[in-house]
This record gives structure tokens, sequence and C-alpha cells, in this order.
């Protein structure tokens, strides 16, 4: 469903604060692949993600959604492809705009944008329904600006947003990092919930190695722009965080040095 | 004595007598806030344009009824010129990098030139409604005032049905959240591009009005017009804001950038009253903007500032003092 051949990207080529962030990337996610990212802070996961996005244009490589090869497509042309969840929860929704509002302009990712009515009544209850489903209250307030919700709030409509059109692949940017843990669990479960239901091909960036461990069926790990660890199926049912912290350093040499990822 | 002399000789039948000519100059610049209003507001874009697509659409209307075509047509063109005229701003912008306030200051610049070759070379051009049959006219009042309100009228529904839909609605999600409205595969450059060209229309359609109304164009009829359109729009919003409260909604707004621009010009007619110098105008008018603006923020600030969090700071410490030494009082009494 997605391939990444060996992509590189450095950024501030030839100034002092020269990165080399992606160092020859190669990923393949099968359909219906939930595959989980973890690496220590710069190892190339968000970067990883905002290429796969098309953020900006990768330095080499190519990148290939569903067979299509994607590089050389701006932004909002890939968007057709991907759904996107962000670390920001102000990021993924238009805080003046209503949800309901909101919904509508993601129901037609993709579509051309013409001059008939922004959302139609059909849609409206379509909308109230799944709402419904998330179980916060957001159905009765279906005309309130998302400007008024609280973060995991807005994260939930935007994991909503993400999966109104069916996307080839769903792209999770550490999208529990900035809310609190009762939210994040909640927030997580939903994630769960829609990928499964809806069948998504998803990849998911985290610092929490537990949570990294207990979703997902693949686990990738990444370090200085590659990807060091690929693990799936029932190797990945029995790891464990010590594990991880083992492999880490057998693979990369050194300790992992994130004390996010530790105490996660 | 001074004062009294001039109380004395302020008349206020020649306010009174004024007020129909401010209440039509205030809706045809309501007019140009509602083009500044998409810009500023839906675009979030400081459209600096304005000052030269309100003098073009002055110049084009002129012109072409001059030489004989008809006022409505040379409406239209005018319109089409100002929307070129936002185009290219929206260009300079979207595929050249310039910053928007850059980009709209070079467009407005370029246009000094380009209306001056529109207006053959002459900084003033006359058209007089005994010799052309114009929209509306400073000579019937009456007239004028309900012509700008069903252009205003027309204006404020098209737009109100226009950023309802699909297209309209993905131009505000630019204006407010360009990050996730590319993620909703939404062409943002376009969006812009289409907004800067739709408010340059609007402010070069009032830029034509405002011609027929004055009876000439003039290469600097649009000079600080930004300012002004700004003026319309916040007191407005604050008005409007003020008198609905939670109830102003899209419909509400776009009707309030209207009457705050027959405000705006009411205010203007006290000051000319008062007889302050009309040289003085600009200054006055950039006063008002700034203390409109400011407004919000000094709002803001007077709920939550370190000024006052220092003094309830200090309050509060003050009052633990206090109950202390109370405590220290009372148990000398009880000693005693």
């Amino acid at each position: 469903m997605l391939e990444i051949r060996n992509v590189h990207k450095t950024f501030n080529l030839g100034t002092i604060n020269e990165k080399h962030a992606l160092n020859g990337v190669n990923l393949k996610l099968d359909e219906g692949d939930f595959v989980t990212v973890i690496g220590g802070n710069g190892a190339g996961k968000s970067t990883m993600l905002n290429a796969v996005a098309g953020t900006w244009p990768v330095d080499d490589g190519a990148i290939l959604i569903d067979g299509v090869d994607v590089t050389g497509l701006p932004e909002f042309k890939r968007a057709s492809f991907l759904g996107r969840v962000f670390q920001d929860p102000m990021t993924g929704t238009t805080a003046t705009m209503q949800i309901d509002e909101n919904l509508a302009l993601a129901a037609r990712r993709g579509q051309k944008r013409g001059l008939r009515w922004g959302i139609t009544k059909a849609e409206k209850e379509h909308f109230h329904e799944l709402l419904k489903e998330l179980d916060l209250g957001l159905e009765d307030r279906m005309t309130s600006k998302v400007g008024l919700l609280s973060g995991g709030q807005r994260q939930a409509v935007t994991l909503l947003m993400a999966s109104l059109q069916k996307p080839k692949v769903l792209l999770l940017d550490e999208h529990t990092a900035a809310l609190d843990p009762k939210t994040a669990s909640k927030v997580l479960a939903l994630t769960d919930k829609i990928i499964t239901e809806n069948h998504l091909t998803a990849m998911m960036v985290t610092h929490n190695m537990r949570d990294a461990i207990a979703h997902g069926n693949r686990l990738i790990m990444m370090n200085n722009g590659k990807v060091i660890l690929n693990i799936s199926g029932e190797e990945k049912k029995r790891l464990t965080v010590e594990d991880l912290l083992l492999k880490f350093e057998e693979v990369s040499g050194e300790e992992f040095a994130s004390d996010k990822a530790l105490l996660g | 004595m001074f004062l009294i002399n001039y109380f004395s000789s302020l008349n206020p039948l020649a306010f009174t007598n004024a007020l129909p000519g401010n209440i039509a100059q205030g809706l045809i610049w309501g007019i140009m806030a509602l083009g500044v209003y998409i810009t500023f507001r839906l675009l979030d874009f400081a459209d600096l344009t304005v000052d030269g697509s309100f003098a073009t659409g002055g110049a084009v209307t002129v012109m072409m009824t001059v030489k004989g075509y008809n006022i409505w047509v040379a409406l239209l063109c005018a319109c089409i010129a100002g929307l070129l005229a936002g185009l290219c701003t929206g260009l300079l912008h979207t595929k050249l990098g310039i910053p928007p306030i850059l980009a709209g200051i070079l467009t407005q610049i370029a246009l000094y030139s380009i209306n001056l070759n529109i207006m053959d070379r002459h900084a003033n051009q006359a058209l007089s409604v005994d010799k052309y049959s114009l929209i509306l006219s400073s000579r019937n009042l009456t007239s004028a005032i309900v012509i700008g309100l069903l252009f205003a009228a027309v204006l404020i529904i098209v737009l109100y049905w226009y950023f309802g839909t699909e297209q309209g609605s993905a131009i505000r999600a630019t204006g407010c959240n360009p990050a996730m409205s590319r993620a909703q595969g939404i062409n943002i450059d376009n969006m812009k591009l289409i907004g800067l060209s739709i408010s340059n229309a609007i402010v070069a359609l009032s830029g034509g009005l405002l011609a027929q109304y004055s009876g000439f164009a003039d290469v600097n009829m649009g000079r600080g017009g930004i300012v002004i359109g700004l003026a319309a729009v916040i007191i407005g919003e604050v008005l409007g804001d003020a008198i609905l409260g939670k109830r102003m909604d899209f419909k509400g707004r776009l009707i309030f950038v209207v009457i705050g621009g027959i405000i705006y010009y009411i205010v203007i007619g006290i000051v000319l009253w008062l007889k302050m110098p009309s040289d003085d105008l600009k200054l006055f008018t950039a006063i008002i903007v700034a203390i409109f603006l400011a407004v919000p923020y000094l709002k803001g600030k007077s709920k939550s500032s370190f000024a006052k969090a220092g003094k309830r700071a200090a309050a509060m410490l003050a009052g633990r003092s206090a109950t202390a030494y109370g405590d220290v009082d009372a148990k000398n009494k009880e000693e005693k």
C-alpha cells in the first residue's frame, strides 16, 4: 500500500545547521498494516511521515502509495491518498469554523470543490451519527466553533476527519503527545477502533514504547534517519520495553537516549 | 469667549443637511469594506492593493462612460480591472514568494501609473451627470442612498452564499489554518488568488460607484482607502458584537461591515461640522482605526495583565499581614 524506497532528505544544506534527517529510508506497508514508529529525538520519525505527506520535496528516492508514484506531487495533491493527525491538536482542525463545517471540508478531501453548498443535510445527519459514536457529547454541539473544544476533543474530531474519506494510508504523528494520560489513552483507543472498523493502513509515530508495543501489527525503530529495526507478527506480540531497549543498543551501538521513551 | 463664539458658529442645520450625503458616501465605502473584510478577516491577508484598485475602478468607469459605453458595461469592466489587480498581487505572493503586505504595495504603486494611463495621463477626469446617464449621483441623494443600499444588499447575499459553498469554505479554511487546508487537499495558493481577486473586484466596483457619485475620478481617490476599509470593518465588528453578542453570525458580520462604513462617514461629518480642518482628516482616521484595533487587545489586558496580577498579589500579601497583625492584636487583648 505504501512503499518508501531509499529516501534521502537533508535540511539546511551547506549551512552550520545542516541535518541529514533521512539517510536512505526503506519501508513497505501492506494493505491493513498498522505500524508503530519509535526512535530517539531527531531519529527521523516525523520527517519520514512528512516525506510521505509531501510537506516538502525529498532529495532522493521514491514514494509510492497504492502503486502510484507520488514523489513529484505537492502536499495538497497527495492529500487525496492520505489521512493525517498531527501532534499539535490545533493543526488538524480550523478553529474559527464549526465542527460540522470542519467535517464537511474533510469529507471533500481529494474532490473538486465547486459552488455547491458546503454541507448537505444528509451529511449533517451522517456526522451526527459519527460524532455520537465518539461519545464526547459533540453531536449536540455540531454548530459550535472547533476553537471552543479541548485538545483531546479536537484530536478526536481530527481522527474522524482523517477517516471520512477512506485514506490509503493514515499518518499519525505523535497525535497523543500533547494530551494528558487519560485523554491520550482514550484517543488511542479511538484510533484503534477507527483503524479496525475501516480496515485502514496506518503509520503511528510515538515516543511511548508501551503504546508502540500495544498497538498495531508491526513496529519499526529509527535512528539517524534510517529504519534500524523492523518487527512484525508473533515476534511483535512478545515484545517488552526491555527487549526494545536492548535491541536498540544492539543495533545502533549506543544507549537509547530519550528520557521520554524510557519514562513513557 | 472664544468657546461661546465657536459653539454659536456651529449650525445644527448644516449637520443635518450634510447627513444624507455622509450616509451615501458611507454606503459606498461600506461596499469597499466588504472587499477588505474578505482579505483582512477571511484570508488573513492585509491587502494594500485596494488603495490602487479603488482608483482603478473609478478611472475605468469614468473613461469608458466618457468614451460612450453604457454605464453598466463600464462598471462591469471596472470590476474586471479590479479583479486583475487582485490577481496580480496574488501571483506576486504565491508564485514569487513576496510577503503579503509588500506584494500589495507593489501592485498599488504600479496601479498609480496604470491609473494615470487609463485616465489619458490626467490626474482627474470629470463625469458629468448632465451629459451621461449614471447609476447614482450626489445630485439626487435619496436615490443614491437607495441604490447604494441595493448594491450592498445584493453583494451581502452573494457573498453569504459564496462563502457557504465548498469553494468559499475552502477559502475560509485557508485563511484560518493553511496546514490543515493543505492536509485536506485544498490548493491554498489558488484559494488566495480567488479571494484576492474577488476582494479587489468589489473594491473597484465601489470605486466606480464613488466616481459616479462625486462626478469625477481622481488618481488619488483611493489613497488611504485600506485604512477607511479597516475602520469600517472594525467599527462594524465592535458594534455588531456589542448589539448582537453571541448571535453575531456571518450574515451579521457582513451587514455590520457596511454599517461600519456609514458610521465612519457620519463621524467624519461630525468632525467637519466641528470645523476641524479637512487636511487633518487622514490623521484623524488613522487615530480612530488605531484606537479600535487596540480596544480588543486592551480589553483582554484589563482582564489579565501583569499589572493586575501584581496588584492582586500586593492586596493578598497586605491582607495576610493584616490578619497576622489582627491575631497579634487579639492576643494582646487576651493577655490584658
